[in-house]
């Protein structure tokens, strides 16, 4: 048996019947990692010694019962922009290159409190500003699938771990699109949940009314269980939410008979390939015949989410980096005549390229004089937008479309040219927006073999629904489904 | 929009940055790029809109200021660039 392979939730569950060891998945695991990772370079930083800690405390715990957890004794792995304690956490920025937090994101720390065991920090764009993963300091990730490829951003590492079958499962962060657009590209699962629905806790900010943690895993039920168990209130997240309806698992159901699906016309006008759209709407075509009443619609709003996101997440940026100056952590420059030019350097050379843009622009949007006509405006048009897709959930329980007008492009052909980056987030942006959930799987192959991502979104708090069409459609692609290298 | 040399600088010091004149030429090309590209919301009559921050209801929270965590001094001036006698070293900020 070739453990790597396995689900998170089928690892777990050989745990628990004694056919394999924690310390036996976490060497399978490590082994997969030191012999791939060279070339595709998803790990920031690694922690053998610290897991096979982790793992003989798990297995005592798993055989004293208790530990009763799917995710009991499941090796995972963290994006490197949520804080792990005494784990280097860099958020792939020089900035960041030798901080050691002193505490743990909640998120991580109740994936640790059921026995998953961390094995390492993924790679990812700087401060998660990017949809390719290159713009880490670390180094570009390469796609699985087509090592000349981008494995999307910025969750690029976490997403082609999983699709490299070096790790079962891995958080990632969702502030555009950076959980589902890299899962599309590598051909694996991932939630972004409903805003508030898990803890932001330890997670590094970048546009703090956007982001959300959420899972990167092998299939559905994997996104799931992990879901199951990072979510709910945290006392020290104030827009965390109460865990209502949080028994994700039993949402798992092949099952979408009577299930209303709206298909955006508007998704599908122009600027994207036709193979993904082939794809995107064949998925339709298999949930229909399952029994879902599949409709097409205009969502309306489409083109005004890119401008409007992009205003928001970077005026939000450019708060929240102000706290890197030099002075408690992090990286200092080494030489500077006042407190001023220590932080003005500090800051210039700690920073990659992409993040001084956007910290450039929110710092603009946000400045006296051009307030009310960038950053107010683009809140307005939140509004709109979040009014569109309340209209169609008042007819559709579920919104299904594509991730991505493409399928992984290949490294280089979109950093020289930002715009043209951006307008990859057109399926994506809005979602973070309106705060709604939204789950991204893989339902064909286009002409180069290349995985073409599904995505379908849900009514805030109703991950469930999301869910059941997801797993309806995983059991109908099951026999068409591959890993990279088949 | 044309950002002008002194947009730029003004910028620069909002946002605590100290651009190269390679870079500076760079940024000014780069936003006034993108802030063409998002002149497209300008189509939205908004008049009426009103501006949403939290797209759920959320309300301020409270709690008694009570200190729940320990004393982390030690581990947390180990991040520190520089520190001294238990407090974080900056450059000389007044004669």
């Amino acid at each position: 048996m070739d453990i790597t392979k396995l689900t998170a939730v089928q690892t777990g569950r050989l745990i628990k019947d004694r056919e394999l060891s924690v310390e036996e998945c976490v060497n399978a695991c490590m082994d997969s990692i030191e012999k791939q990772d060279g070339n595709y370079n998803c790990f920031v930083t690694l922690d053998r010694e610290g897991a096979l800690k982790q793992a003989k405390e798990v297995q005592m715990k798993i055989d004293a019962n208790e530990l009763t957890s799917p995710l009991a004794g499941v090796p995972c792995a963290i994006k490197d922009n949520m804080c792990t304690a005494n784990l280097l956490t860099t958020c792939s920025s020089k900035i960041l290159s030798n901080f050691v937090p002193t505490y743990t994101a909640t998120a991580v720390e109740k994936l640790q409190d059921v026995g998953a065991v961390i094995l390492g920090k993924t790679n990812m764009d700087e401060f998660a500003m990017g949809s390719t993963t290159e713009t880490s300091y670390y180094g570009i990730t390469k796609n699985p699938w087509d090592v000349t490829r981008v494995p999307g951003g910025s969750s690029g590492g976490s997403a082609a771990a999983v699709a490299a079958c070096e790790i079962p499962f891995a958080l990632g962060s969702d502030t555009g699109g950076s959980i589902r657009q890299p899962a599309a590209f590598c051909g694996v699962t991932g939630i972004k949940p409903t805003y508030g629905r898990v803890s932001r806790y330890g997670l590094i900010a970048y546009g703090s009314s956007l982001d959300q943690i959420g899972p990167l895993a092998k299939d559905v039920t994997d996104c799931a269980a992990v879901l199951e168990a990072i979510c709910g209130h945290d006392k020290k997240d104030s827009t965390s939410a109460a865990g209502l309806d949080t028994d994700f698992m039993s949402a798992l159901k092949d099952d979408v008979k009577g299930m209303k699906i709206g298909v955006p016309r508007d998704y599908f006008l122009s600027g994207i390939d036709e193979d993904v759209k082939k794809h995107v709407l064949a998925a339709a075509k298999t949930l229909e015949e399952k029994g879902a009443v599949v409709e097409e619609f205009d969502l309306g709003m489409v083109e005004y989410a890119i401008p409007a996101y992009y205003i928001i997440a970077s005026a939000e940026a450019s708060s929240n980096l102000e706290r890197f100056d030099g002075v408690k952590y992090g990286y200092r420059t080494q030489s500077f005549t006042d407190l001023h030019n220590m932080y003005k350097k500090t800051r210039s050379e700690g920073f990659g390229p992409e993040v001084k843009r956007r910290i450039m622009l929110g710092s603009f949007v946000l400045s006296s004089g051009y307030f009310d006509a960038y950053y107010v405006k683009a809140l307005k048009v939140k509004a709109l937008i979040k009014q569109a897709f309340d209209r169609a959930f008042e007819k559709y329980d579920v919104i299904l479309g594509p991730v991505a007008p493409t399928t992984a492009l290949t490294i280089g052909e979109s950093l020289s040219d930002p715009i043209k980056m951006y307008l990859g987030d057109v399926y994506t942006v809005s979602v973070n927006l309106s705060g709604l959930p939204g789950i991204s799987l893989p339902c064909g192959y286009d002409s180069k073999g290349l995985p073409v991502g599904l995505q379908l979104l849900g009514k805030a708090f109703d991950e469930k629904s999301v869910l059941r069409a997801a797993y309806s459609f995983e059991c109908a692609f099951a026999a068409e489904r591959r890993l990279p290298n088949e | 929009m044309v950002i002008t040399d002194e947009i730029i600088d003004y910028v620069g010091i909002l946002a605590k940055l100290e651009l190269s004149e390679e870079e500076k030429a760079q940024a000014k090309k780069d936003m006034s790029d993108m802030l063409d590209y998002v002149e497209k919301l300008n189509e939205l009559d908004t008049e009426e809109v009103p501006a949403m921050s939290h797209t759920f209801p959320l309300s301020n929270v409270f709690r008694e200021d009570a200190v729940t965590n320990g004393d982390d001094r030690e581990n947390l001036l180990k991040n520190a660039p520089e520190e001294k006698d238990g407090c974080y070293v900056v450059p000389k900020t007044f004669d």
